[in-house]
């Protein structure tokens, strides 16, 4: 039988905050938002006191702080680090791996023989990666992704098991499907598992013995998969070729509210510009800007949200034209008289750079078309260093503002923030 | 309005790979050589760390070690991966605290500094001891 893992890290950005801060060890931890706006992570003691996921900030510090939590805003520096260690170990032990998100991996384990033999495998991976990096990981061992979804999280919710779950076993799987609700299903949203309940299907396993070809009737083939993975039909592949990304975005929540348009405009300018950096590091060209701008979501009484696209003429990785496509999308949404608490911007509408799409009215040449990559390449390498170029309409500042009062130090990526020791 | 005028520019202000851009672009006349014989520059990351994804960079502050040729200061390469021998330079965490010493295993588990002016720490009952790694070199820097 083939086998595929999951590799799952247990509160990864919370047992970042841990690596290199044995005092924290059995302190309970959470991990706020951008601009600590939110709690995004929580360690296994923070969420015994009760901590949501999601929970706005304000609304626990108080008694989270009293009780001796401690807090950190979110470093991605630390996170982005630790998790390539993690996945470049797992890249050594499996030939095919699809890292699915900064915590999470599927594996191919094509060189296993048996379920006993995967056991192992998982429990060695497990002690390797805790040893290596100080990351603490569990890992659900299926015939397909969505049921090593399910083995990953009875792995999170069995005491004593090793963080290692297998499930091969049809009786076992049954007996597991039974007592798992459909809304953990990998792929089952809010409204889906709300629609099925409306059908009497609560369990995984009542989606799992319904009949295949009333769900692609009623629903589609997405659910017809999910179904047939459940029953041990693996039709999810593993990806290993990284997908390049279908959208760009860049958006802050503001430290202050923003009212004013001259104000808001040099900081759209910053987002844009940031996003243009992205986009050419992903080698595409994009042809839809979309701008949007928000008051706070805690503010009851001056709602407004605005959001609104712009159709480049031809697909581009040109910062100019996502700054000119920006700033009109602004100047149409923005409205007088609201305090503004979140903008941002969205490229949206890839096609690869190296392919060109030809405008009919867009005269330029290929002569003026090297120019203008010359020119992004300059000012990227250029932004990269010491020096900074910037855009007129931009705010002369790397991108701000951005909240974070208490930010671990980036021990894995900066000279001078390296981990001390007497 | 703030204007940063940028100054002038050289070579030796742009990042390498930057620099590269133009020395391709720019080379005229015979070429060099030594083409045939170009060699990657020497790299002291691989001198120095074995398995990357394992190692990581820690900051000594103090002396306790200097007998071992390490000095207030120095940077550790930490190689988690490594099992710690005794007689190994490991980097643990005693009580919520990181050091650095010399593990000692046998007769009793005790962890030695190397400077005179200090005393060996033996592990009592109840004290949390968890090695993080084993040093594998030190960074000195003179200058």
């Amino acid at each position: 039988m083939r086998l595929l893992a999951l590799v799952d890290c247990d509160n990864f950005y919370a047992s970042c905050e841990r690596v290199f801060r044995p005092d924290l060890k059995q302190v309970p931890i959470v991990v706020l938002s951008n601009n600590d706006g939110c709690v995004i992570a929580r360690s296994k003691e923070a969420k015994a006191m009760g901590i949501k996921m999601g929970i706005p900030w304000f609304k626990v510090k108080k008694s989270y702080l009293a009780q001796g939590g401690k807090v950190f805003s979110s470093n991605f520096a630390l996170y982005g680090d630790l998790s390539k260690r993690v996945m470049s170990i797992l890249e050594g032990m499996v030939k095919k791996i699809e890292v699915y998100s900064i915590d999470e991996a599927f594996l191919d384990l094509q060189h296993v023989q048996n379920i006993n033999h995967a056991h192992e495998f998982g429990i060695y991976c497990r002690n390797t990666i805790r040893q290596w990096v100080g990351i603490p990981v569990r890992i659900g061992i299926a015939p397909t992704k969505t049921l090593t979804k399910v083995a990953s999280h009875v792995a999170k919710n069995t005491s004593g098991g090793m963080g290692v779950c297998c499930l091969s076993d049809q009786k076992d799987i049954a007996r597991i499907l039974k007592t798992l609700p459909i809304k953990e299903i990998w792929g089952i949203g809010h409204n889906l598992s709300r629609q099925l309940n409306q059908l009497g299907i609560y369990s995984a396993y009542e989606l799992m013995q319904m009949d295949i070809r009333l769900i692609r009737k009623k629903f589609s083939v997405v659910l017809e998969r999910t179904v047939r993975e459940l029953r041990g039909e693996s039709c999810i592949q593993i990806e290993d070729h990284c997908d390049p990304k279908k959208q760009i975005v860049v958006s802050r929540s503001f430290r202050g509210r923003i009212e004013n348009l001259s104000a808001l405009k040099p900081l759209i300018s910053n987002f844009a510009v940031r996003a243009g950096e992205k986009l050419r590091q992903e080698k595409q060209k994009c042809s839809q800007v979309s701008v949007f701008i928000s008051t706070s979501r805690f503010n009851q009484q001056l709602q407004y949200r605005g959001f609104d696209s712009f159709q480049l003429p031809c697909p581009v990785d040109d910062t100019r034209s996502i700054l000119m496509g920006a700033n009109k999308i602004l100047n149409t949404i923005f409205r007088k008289g609201y305090p503004y608490a979140k903008a941002g911007i969205l490229l949206s509408h890839f096609s690869h750079s190296t392919f060109l799409q030809k405008s009919l009215f867009e005269a330029k040449d290929q002569r003026h078309l090297k120019q203008d990559t010359n020119l992004m390449q300059t000012i990227d390498a250029l932004n990269d260093t010491q020096t900074q170029v910037y855009y007129a309409s931009q705010y002369p500042a790397k991108l701000s503002p951005i909240q974070k009062d208490m930010v671990s130090p980036k021990y894995t990526t900066n000279w001078w923030e390296l981990p001390t020791t007497k | 309005m703030t204007i940063n005028y940028l100054g002038s520019i050289s070579a030796n202000d742009l990042p390498a790979t930057f620099t590269k851009f133009f020395v391709e672009t720019v080379s005229v006349g015979f070429p060099s050589p030594a083409n045939d014989y170009l060699e990657s520059p020497i790299d002291l990351n691989q001198y120095l760390i074995k398995n990357g994804a394992a190692t990581f960079l820690v900051r000594v502050s103090g002396d306790s070690m200097l007998d071992a040729n390490i000095a207030d200061q120095a940077i550790l390469i930490v190689d988690r991966s490594l099992k710690p021998k005794h007689g190994s330079i490991v980097v643990a965490s005693l009580d919520g605290d990181f050091v650095c010493k010399r593990l000692q295993l046998k007769p009793r588990l005790c962890l030695l500094p190397e400077n005179s002016k200090y005393k060996p720490i033996y592990i009592q009952h109840g004290q949390d001891l968890d090695i993080m790694g084993t040093v594998t070199a030190a960074i000195n820097k003179f200058e």
